[in-house]
């Protein structure tokens, strides 16, 4: 089985070799700092939804951070992204506040969607992201519109989309990849393959075997990535954004990671063993990140002030939220229409 | 004033909006080189490039998708679905991703963009491209449904369109393209969306309809004021949805008697909105039960018998009658 499908095997299997440029150990250290501040939210998040203070459905991509920071230092802050449901870590990577994060995945007044987004559709413009969104693959072609807005304006804009394992069977994917690559949009398909959709691993569902081959029958360029280790998709990232915004076209991006928590706050996880946890743990992003600083002259403590720093941000951002009011009633009845 | 076709007038308001605002554009399945199946969009891409007009593949969910995206980044896109009934493939689309995207961003989003297409009966073609849809996206919310019943109505219409907040659905019936001219201003004018027109001021009783059965209706309560020496008030709703509720209730008020024709399906249809909003606003105004004349629950009737299935003149006139008996 390809590691494309298989969850018992670790993405620093992937099957593209790229030649990884070394970061500068500030921009690394700053990296860590925003994976670990992702890791940290949805550790208080899922904590908080245990104690039943967050209604619905909630996904967190523990274990996933290094796709999202890595893409979003390779973006420009005013390139375009969309992503899916399990979006915190986008947002968190782009810059949003993670007050306004968590106060609107518990459905408060000071969120950032005033509290009608809730957390699977995550949502800040100003920082560039267009839009979690909560049906498989709705997302990708509204990138691929604003790819095309940007090409028809003549602006160097670039839209990036993440997208999960189970949306490369939905149709409206494969109508995108015919009118990014027809029409050349700059656009970066970003597959986050966890091996999974839903309770479902992908090899019982899918025809293919290997993910990344798939969008190549429409002309796409695509390669297949450890999406843990953030050096490798910042530099997958970097490739491809080049690439679009040199009007080269569109570019896929396969990036093997896994899922440490459940598909969402409560599952039961009975799909999988802790065997297969714990032999993908040994590769979880925070870690290599970690060994990768070490190795490379950072110091424990550097690392341990790091961390307590955002700590003290993170507990400050979980009382805000939980301190916020609740939205007015009045709140169900605006924004459906423009007045 | 140049007499036009709907056809002619849906096209000068594209032309003019493709030279005034430069965010308009245009696409869809043959919308470009060809001009679209209709015409509608002949000599657009010639006269403004393939920037502002272009061909897209046969992928209506992508269609839609795609102009959700350029509506985003600041665009004003006009995307042509073929036949209406094409649109169901779209349908995520339109109604949970463009009518929503405003309320599930906290007003965030603003999503400007108008799907144009053609549909409706009278020209033999079957069902899927004749149908009527829009009950289905009246009941989106967050989207505007709009039908013009004619040349000078389009075109102002569509300019409204083009330049509102939000999304719109705009319906062309088929039968309305070439059947009919009017006097159409060749200068941009717009007519307000969400706001009704009464078509002929009466007395004795309410007639509601909108886009090619706007003419049937007009020509029955005609003929039964003339035979009948009555006086009825005909209401063209224009926008279907959000109702204007102020004009029909209005006059509802004032006939104490009300008929809605469309070419729709019966259930859940328009005519059943319009009527509960009656009944909600108006209903001891009422001397009779209002009645409704649409299409039966039923795929839309096989080309041989459109004619006596689709509601006609005589049937109008029969059901008008009905309701003004005392
Ligand atoms: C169109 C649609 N079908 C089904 C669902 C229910 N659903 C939510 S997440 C999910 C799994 C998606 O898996 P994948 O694309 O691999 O993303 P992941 O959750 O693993 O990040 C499903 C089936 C949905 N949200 N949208
Ligand atoms: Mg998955």
């Amino acid at each position: 089985m390809s590691a494309s499908i298989s969850p018992q095997i670790l993405p620093s299997e992937a099957e593209t070799r790229l030649e990884v440029q070394p970061l500068p150990l500030d921009r690394l250290q700053q990296m860590y700092r925003t994976m670990f501040l992702i890791r940290r939210v949805e550790e208080s998040l899922l904590q908080a939804a245990e104690e039943g203070k967050i209604g619905g459905a909630m996904h967190t991509a523990i274990g996933m951070e290094a796709n999202a920071v890595g893409a979003a230092h390779a973006t420009r802050p005013d390139d375009y992204v969309t992503c899916t449901y399990r979006g915190h870590h986008h947002a968190l990577a782009r810059g949003m506040d993670p007050g306004q994060a968590i106060a609107e995945v518990m459905g408060r007044a000071t969120g950032f969607a005033k509290g009608k987004g809730g957390s699977m559709h995550f949502v800040d413009p100003e920082h560039g992201l267009m839009g979690a969104n909560g049906v498989v693959a709705a997302q990708v072609p509204h990138a691929a519109g604003m790819a095309l807005a940007a090409q028809l304006r003549g602006e160097d804009r670039v839209a990036l989309t993440f997208f999960g394992d189970g949306a490369l069977y939905q149709g409206v994917m494969h109508e995108t990849f015919n009118m990014a690559a027809k029409w050349k949009l700059p656009i970066v398909f970003y597959l986050e393959n966890n091996r999974y959709s839903e309770m479902t691993p992908i090899w019982r569902t899918s025809s293919v075997e290997a993910l990344y081959r798939f969008p190549r029958a429409y002309g796409i360029e695509s390669m297949q990535i450890d999406g843990n280790d953030v050096e490798v998709v910042y530099t997958a990232v970097a490739q491809a954004v080049e690439r679009a915004r040199a009007g080269e076209g569109p570019t896929f991006i396969e990036a093997l990671t896994y899922r440490l928590a459940g598909h969402m706050a409560g599952d039961l996880e009975t799909y999988r063993t802790e065997e297969e946890k714990a032999l993908q743990r040994q590769h979880e992003p925070l870690m290599v990140l970690r060994n990768k600083l070490l190795e490379r002259g950072a110091r424990p403590e550097e690392l341990e002030a790091i961390q307590a720093q955002v700590e003290e941000e993170v507990q400050a951002a979980v009382a805000f939220a939980e301190e916020s009011p609740w939205p007015d009633i009045a709140q169900a009845y605006t924004d459906v229409f423009y007045l | 004033m140049p007499k036009w076709t709907m056809v002619q007038a849906i096209n000068q308001a594209l032309a003019l909006e493709l030279e005034q605002d430069r965010r308009v554009r245009i696409f869809g399945e043959d919308v470009g080189r060809n001009g679209g199946v209709f015409r509608v969009t002949d000599g657009l891409q010639e006269r403004f490039g393939e920037d502002r007009v272009f061909d897209t593949p046969l992928a209506e969910a992508g269609i839609i998708g795609v102009a959700v995206g350029m509506a985003l980044y600041g665009l004003r896109p006009v995307a042509e679905i073929q036949f209406a009934g094409f649109a169901h493939l779209a349908f995520h689309q339109v109604a949970a991703q463009a009518a929503r995207l405003r309320y599930r961003s906290g007003g965030e989003h603003h999503v400007p963009l108008v799907i144009r297409a053609p549909f409706g009966g009278g020209v033999r073609t079957p069902e899927l491209h004749s149908d009527s849809v829009e009950a289905f996206y009246a009941h989106a919310e967050g989207i505007k449904v709009v039908i013009p019943s004619g040349p000078y109505e389009a075109k102002g219409l569509l300019h409204a369109a083009i330049q509102d907040p939000d999304p719109v659905f705009f319906l062309e019936h088929m039968k309305l393209y070439r059947s009919l001219r009017e006097e159409v201003p060749e200068e941009r004018y717009t007519i307000p969306l969400m706001e009704a027109r009464v078509v002929q001021p009466g007395n004795d009783l309410t007639a509601i309809a909108y886009g090619a059965l706007l003419h049937t209706t007009l020509a029955a309560a005609r003929q039964v004021e003339k035979e009948d020496g009555v006086s009825i008030e005909v209401i063209d709703l224009r926008t279907v949805h959000p109702l204007d509720e102020e004009t029909v209730v209005a006059s509802v008020n004032r006939t104490g008697r009300a008929l809605v024709v469309h070419e729709d399906s019966r259930a859940a249809s328009i005519a059943a909105e319009v009527i509960a909003v009656i009944n909600e606003r108006a209903l001891y105004a009422l001397l009779k039960p209002v009645r409704r004349v649409t299409c039966p629950d039923t795929p839309f009737p096989l080309p041989a018998v459109e004619d006596v299935i689709v509601p006609h003149q005589e049937r109008i006139v029969r059901a008008l009658r009905e309701t003004l008996e005392p």
